[in-house]
């Protein structure tokens, strides 16, 4: 059990307890900070993945934009988010709360039997890469080449997803704004 | 070393804890999160299938327009929450039952 592996397992431990505290919190403060170390432990996990980069980004527009906007919508939507979660929470949890278990479960069992009947690191361009070393080793200097790669073979993806970001932050200052009187 | 499957198996739990939490939960902002965390699902086996392509980078830089997406999906989203509250007063999405107008 080499290190990494052993860094592995308490990353991916505490992504999914700390996802599950999600799912499972009363408190909708709580769980939105759990969420936090959810996402930071996914980064660990790219980084365990040799992809520091995406790690980084992750780090810096998940845990800097996205759950920083998720807490101003919750304090600007008032005490009443509260309230309709403790009233459903103090109902019948498990009818209710059952067939939602059941399917996700059941979908688990068939991700990990599908997972297992197809035995990815056994894949054909799997082996290919790494027989042919193009596989990412540790020591591989990477982030020059995801910015070259960034500005030629995917320029066209890349610009379109600059418009799109451009529209969707357009078109959420359009609906936030105030009402006029009409 | 850590194979392919570990990643794999990690990103199919993550992914049915947010298929629960979308389907059980009864806030918006909750089923926000739960999306979210469909959404890194999906990035990590981006991210795990991208170790075998160091020449292109596919897998990476898809990753990273996924989070791009995932930021403007999040910014619309909760300009459209907010509009709910301020027209019903609840976020709850099995209250909100009539049209604009």
């Amino acid at each position: 059990m080499t290190l990494i592996k052993v860094l592995f397992y308490l990353l991916g431990f505490i992504a999914i307890a700390s996802a599950l505290y999600v799912a499972g919190s009363k408190n909708l403060m709580r769980s939105i900070f759990m969420f936090f170390v959810t996402l930071f432990a996914l980064a660990g996990l790219y980084v365990l993945s040799l992809a520091d980069f995406v790690a980084v980004t992750q780090i810096v527009i998940y845990v800097g934009g996205i759950l920083v906007l998720i807490l101003f919508a919750f304090m600007l939507s008032g005490r009443e988010t509260l309230n309709t979660i403790q009233d459903t929470e103090n109902k019948l949890i498990s009818l209710t709360k059952l067939p939602a278990i059941i399917l996700a479960v059941l979908f688990f069992v068939v991700m990990v039997k599908v997972l297992y009947s197809t035995h990815p690191d056994s894949l054909n361009w799997i082996q290919q890469s790494v027989k042919s070393g193009n596989a990412i080793q540790p020591e591989t200097k990477l982030i020059d080449n995801i910015g070259i790669n960034l500005m030629t073979k995917y320029l066209l993806p890349f610009e379109s997803i600059s418009i799109l970001l451009l529209l969707a932050l357009v078109g959420a200052a359009h609906l936030s704004r105030k009402e006029q009187q009409a | 070393m850590i194979t392919l499957s570990d990643f794999l198996i990690i990103s199919a739990a993550l992914f049915c804890i947010g298929l629960y939490i979308i389907l059980a939960k009864r806030n918006a902002i909750q089923i926000l999160i739960g999306i979210e965390l469909m959404l890194n699902a999906a990035i990590l086996n981006l991210v795990a299938f991208g170790k075998y392509d160091k020449i292109n980078n596919g897998g990476q830089v898809f990753a990273l327009f996924a989070i791009v997406l995932a930021a403007a999906t999040t910014a619309v989203a909760l300009a459209i929450i907010l509009n709910v509250y301020r027209r019903y007063n609840t976020i709850d999405p099995g209250k909100v039952n009539n049209l604009g107008d």
